[in-house]
């Protein structure tokens, strides 16, 4: 399970990311960061994020309209 | 917890901000405050309409004039204005108010948000003296995170850096 969830629907380019960013500074490493988002862009945009960073992208998958991103805090 | 492999690693970006209208203020924050989330080191100069970006009070107008490739979502479809229609009075600014309710109402990010973003996130602003000797503003406007520079200093990141845009 997600140590911290981080509900992004609703916000559009670049904010998924920045509060992405925020979350995991406030995070230890080791810990998982789930962030649900309505921007179809997300998919492409965690995936160049996560490898930038390395963090380690767990899963990134869809329900519907939602989409879902496991973020392991390296 | 940097190690010496990441500082090696670091990336660096430096982008030049000549515009300051509410449309053309996005590119450069934008990438300025999402490069800093992919742990980039960012320097932004401001420069001659751009540099309005750093007042503490920002008041960003919009305005089709000269904007031809501009369509708004309209019942449906795509609505352009011909320069003729933007050059009457108040058509400006109710274009302005037009594209703020469409900020909101898309989830996109205020200027101010990702401003205050970028200083969150230690993205350096540089104020070009230069201009702000030329329209006369007074640094004491200007937000208290904006570091006073010109050319050579802007030099000195750019020749440093990964990435350099003109925006």
């Amino acid at each position: 399970m997600a140590d911290q969830v981080l509900n992004a629907e609703g916000l559009n380019c670049p904010l998924p990311i920045l509060r992405a960013k925020k979350a995991i500074k406030g995070m230890s490493a080791g810990e998982v960061l789930e962030v649900r988002s309505t921007d179809p862009g997300s998919v492409a945009d965690f995936a160049a994020f996560c490898k930038q960073t390395g963090n380690d992208l767990l899963s990134s998958t869809s329900e519907g309209d939602i989409y879902k991103f496991e973020i392991k805090v390296s | 917890m940097l190690d010496t492999q990441d500082i090696e690693n670091a990336k660096s970006m430096s982008i030049i901000v000549t515009k300051g209208s509410l449309d053309w203020a996005y590119p450069p924050f934008i990438l300025g405050t999402t490069a800093a989330a992919m742990d980039v080191d960012v320097t932004m100069f401001f420069t001659f309409y751009g540099l309005p970006l750093l007042k503490k009070d920002l008041n960003l107008k919009f305005t089709p004039l000269g904007n031809a490739a501009m369509e708004m979502p309209m019942m449906g479809g795509h609505m352009a204005m011909p320069n003729i229609v933007g050059m009457l009075p108040g058509v400006g600014a109710a274009a302005g108010t037009m594209m703020k309710n469409l900020i909101k109402k898309k989830g996109v990010a205020s200027i101010e948000e990702l401003r205050e973003a970028a200083v969150e996130s230690d993205v350096k602003m540089i104020g070009c003296q230069m201009t702000l000797d030329l329209f006369e503003y007074k640094a004491e406007d200007m937000i208290d995170e904006m570091e006073i520079g010109g050319a050579a200093t802007y030099m000195e990141k750019a020749l440093k850096s990964d990435v350099n845009l003109f925006i």
